[in-house]
């Protein structure tokens, strides 16, 4: 199971600011393990955030995005006490959801 | 098991995708891309070939798009960049980074309502530059910055 993410959704006039913090490999498939061979890439492949049953944000990453990845957005039209979802999913076919409550 | 699926939705994904472009039904890079991860465009090798793929037409450099990052990366393995444009009707911003093995690196869609403002950080292969390439109401700006990478982020 995948490490859970930490999500901060925190809103200011009508604009909220939501960071994220995946924990994840993002293995890039150019590195060699000790006896030579190379390491298969493994790395997130889409990424959708959703409040209120509305995507504010989609992204499609590729094997250059860092280890633990690091996502900042902002939209509007949310209050707080609503709920930011995000979701992950990796080449593996693995995926992950956790949620924040907006501040 | 788990891989086996993940190939054959993959596989039956680029098939159709595939039908689709041969018959001019849709254009690379539109909208019905976004929510599945689309391979075609993390296998290139070049910025001008990614920004084919991204959208039609020649990218303009554009004074409207800010990017953010550092001018020496002492660690190319997390280089922090932020990307935000005053572009109206903005749709996609992509961060390319022009040396790496791969030259896309992330690309966001932007829904309405949301800001066309974005942060991540990614590795740097060597130094290199990056661009921001923004889709607004169709048409593709870009910005771009050169950064100096004292340690590589993608071999051992």
């Amino acid at each position: 199971m995948p490490d859970p993410m930490r999500i901060r959704a925190s809103t200011s006039g009508d604009k909220t600011v939501v960071k994220v913090l995946m924990g994840h490999e993002m293995e890039s498939g150019q590195r060699k393990d000790a006896a030579g061979k190379v390491i298969p890439a493994w790395f997130i492949q889409t990424v959708t955030a959703t409040t209120n049953g509305r995507t504010v944000l989609s992204a499609q990453w590729g094997t250059a995005v860092s280890k633990n990845p690091f996502l900042q957005f902002q939209f509007a039209g949310a209050k707080p006490g609503d709920k930011v979802q995000v979701t992950w999913v990796d080449s593996r076919g693995e995926t992950r959801t956790d949620e924040a409550t907006i501040t | 098991m788990n891989e086996r699926r993940t190939f054959i939705r993959q596989s039956g994904g680029l098939t159709v995708l595939g039908l689709a472009l041969a018959a001019g039904l849709i254009k690379p890079g539109s909208a019905m891309a976004a929510a599945e991860w689309n391979k075609a465009w993390f296998d290139t090798k070049s910025v001008a070939d990614t920004e084919k793929l991204l959208g039609s037409g020649t990218p303009v450099e554009s004074k409207d798009i800010t990017l953010t990052g550092p001018d020496i990366a002492e660690n190319g393995a997390v280089v922090p960049f932020s990307v935000s444009t005053t572009l109206p009707k903005v749709e996609q911003i992509a961060i390319l980074v022009e040396k790496n093995p791969t030259t896309l690196a992330a690309a966001f869609t932007i829904p309405d309502g949301t800001d066309p403002m974005v942060s991540t950080r990614v590795k740097l292969g060597q130094s290199t530059d990056v661009y921001a390439v923004v889709k607004a109401d169709g048409k593709l700006y870009f910005a771009k910055k050169e950064v100096k990478v004292t340690l590589g982020g993608c071999g051992g």
